[in-house]
């Protein structure tokens, strides 16, 4: 019985690039920003990481399908992707066996709930406020969509017969830690950018961002291990797209050596504000985070 | 006597590369039928090849495949030049169609694989998918392009055009099984003479459950750059796993955020007395200070935490 993994591979690069990669990028922020946002409420925190996390899940989302529908040959039958077109063709297209198909509907589902959990944010929506079960619940249901969002790209990939992408069937999780890992570096930029800030909060969101980390780092080593295995790791690491990786390391280890250590100060007052340290080292995931799907995408095609 | 193709029978191709004599009369006769772009012909210095590869435009190529000894060997041993004339293998389990999402790519009454042009909306996906490097992206019309198997000849009664055209019929059009048998007699007869490493390829399951345009090769498959039996994998395979590894790592992450974020709640000292942070932030604002209930961190705390790092 052949391995699963070992494929010599014939197939025709898809030129995804920059759209794709974007969306990428911006479904892991979405997912993981989301998922924080109730992680931090279900710990019972109501400061400014989960409300961060929520108002920038919904923006994000609505990029998305904007990235993907200028990627495709034929814009305006973006709806093709939902509706089966055939003739004879009954209803809805669900194809279980592409991450493709699935992917949409389940973006669908995730941006009502962002959208929702914004509104409520927002305050507009008593009854789904912090605290309310219904609200919880929401959240609840609405993270494991937005789970799925930050990883399922990364499955996308590997359901091909591309090199690289193929040959590693830990893409989907990469993708999911490295979501997390932008997310909460995110939610540090844009959350704590206002002065005094809840210390204990993102205190909080360091240690998570650092335990991210990790699961990023034994991810992309058991990434690297199976695609050497299949015998394409040259062509991952080929350049210039080594550079990426590079790029993608500097981000994930960077957390671990700083901004758990770092993050937050007391200003004259005795409030807790953000390091510009922190600050800079959050960018500097974000750049790693891009940098990773890049590196992937680039280096298969 | 005319042909006669039947809806609901399996069509197809047995082309035998042990005839085919590279003249490229298949490729001409597919793009007049199809109305298919011509080329920008461009010397490839790849052998007789001036078209490259099966794409948007070509749905027959003909490879050049220039095999030379190393040594000197006594004359009609030794070299051996390859042609083969390549097309959409009409898979049985066919790469694109598990793929597609949006259900453009179906199979037709003949049995062939076949894109619907207003229906693709150009995602590639498929490109990504299929194995033998077959489909093609048209940015003239945005969507995705293949070998049809003749579907508007078929529908009426007429053979595809590359077989019609091809003048040593290594290119045969006819239902796959008779097609089958009339190869398995060609292999014994092509061994005989003398070519041992002759071999089928895609006329019986072990290869993507079996081509409908299956081949006679006189080498291994690798040799024309086509995945062998152990090679040929769906993209489908992948499923499972990656989305264990993702639910896995799912878990994890959820652990480990709901571990990293109880910390918020450990009690911590009350500011002993006000210290400047070593990057100043902007003015306070009262109204977003911590809460009475959840005080900043202590002087003395904050400076050790500076210090170590
Ligand atoms: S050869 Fe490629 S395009 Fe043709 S049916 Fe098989 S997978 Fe599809
Ligand atoms: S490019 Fe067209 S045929 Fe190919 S997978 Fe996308 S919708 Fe289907």
């Amino acid at each position: 019985m052949p391995l699963p993994l070992l494929a010599e591979h014939f197939a025709r690069p898809p030129d995804w690039g920059v759209w794709i990669l974007l969306y990428f990028f911006f479904a892991g922020l979405a997912g993981g920003a989301y998922v924080i946002a109730t992680l931090v409420r279900l710990r019972g925190g109501d400061g400014p990481v989960a409300r961060t996390g929520y108002l920038l899940a919904f923006p994000c989302v609505l990029l998305c399908p904007i990235f993907l529908t200028v990627d495709l040959g034929q814009p305006l039958r973006f709806w093709h992707m939902m509706v089966n077109t055939s003739p004879g063709g009954l209803g809805l297209n669900f194809n279980t066996a592409t991450p493709m198909s699935l992917g949409v509907w389940a973006l669908l589902v995730f941006g009502f709930f962002t959208f929702v959990s914004f509104l409520a944010e927002l305050g507009l929506l008593p009854f789904l406020r912090a605290g309310v079960a219904l609200g919880t619940l929401f959240a609840l249901v609405g993270s494991i969509f937005g789970l799925f969002i930050a990883g399922y790209t990364g499955v996308l990939l590997s359901v091909s017969n591309q090199p690289v992408w193929s040959d590693s069937p830990v893409l989907g999780g990469l993708f999911l830690a490295s979501g997390m890992s932008g997310a909460a570096a995110a939610i540090w930029l844009l959350g704590g950018r206002r002065g005094p800030v809840a210390a204990g909060d993102f205190e909080g969101l360091e240690v998570a961002a650092a335990y991210f980390a990790v699961l990023e780092l034994l991810l992309l080593l058991v990434f690297f291990i199976t695609v050497a295995i299949a015998g394409s790791l040259g062509t991952a690491l080929r350049l210039p797209w080594t550079l990426l990786w590079l790029l993608a390391l500097i981000g994930m280890v960077l957390p671990l050596a700083g901004l758990g250590r770092r993050g937050v100060a007391v200003d004259r007052g005795g409030a807790a504000v953000l390091t510009g340290n922190a600050t800079l080292v959050s960018v500097v995931v974000l750049v790693g985070v891009l940098a990773l799907r890049a590196a992937v995408i680039g280096s298969a095609q | 006597m005319a042909l006669s193709i039947t809806p609901g029978e399996k069509y197809g191709f047995f082309t035998d590369t042990s005839i085919c004599i590279g003249c490229k009369a298949c490729e001409v006769a597919c793009k007049e039928w199809n109305g298919l772009q011509s080329d920008n012909t461009v010397f490839l210095a790849d052998s007789f090849d001036n078209t490259g590869a099966l794409d948007a435009q070509h749905w027959r190529h003909v490879k050049f495949i220039e095999q030379v000894a190393d040594a000197p060997t006594s004359v009609g041993n030794g070299q051996a030049w390859l042609m083969m004339s390549d097309v959409c293998k009409h898979c049985e389990h066919a790469s694109c169609m598990q793929v597609c999402p949006t259900g453009a790519i179906i199979r037709t009454e003949f049995d062939s694989v076949f894109i619907q042009q207003d229906v693709c909306n150009g995602c590639r996906n498929c490109i990504s998918a299929c194995p033998y490097s077959v489909i093609g992206f048209s940015s003239a019309s945005g969507t995705a392009h293949k070998c049809t198997l003749c579907y508007d000849r078929l529908q009426n009664n007429m053979m595809p055009a590359c077989a019609q055209a091809c003048p040593t019929q290594s290119i045969q059009f006819g239902k796959v099984d008779d097609l089958r048998a009339v190869a398995a007699k060609r292999l014994d007869a092509v061994q005989a003479g003398g070519a041992k490493n002759a071999q089928l390829y895609g006329a019986d399951d072990s290869v993507y459950g079996g081509l409908n345009a299956f081949f006679l090769l006189m080498d291994k498959p690798e040799a024309y750059a086509l995945p062998n039996a152990s090679n040929s994998v769906l993209p489908g395979r992948n499923n499972l796993f990656g989305y264990l590894a993702a639910l896995v790592t799912a878990a994890l992450a959820v652990i480990a955020g709901l571990v990293a974020l109880r910390r918020r709640t450990e009690p911590r000292p009350a500011p002993a007395a006000p210290v400047t942070p070593d990057e100043p932030a902007e003015a306070p604002d009262s109204a977003e200070r911590p809460p009475a209930e959840e005080p900043a961190p202590a002087r003395g705390e904050s400076r050790r935490r500076r210090r170590s790092s």
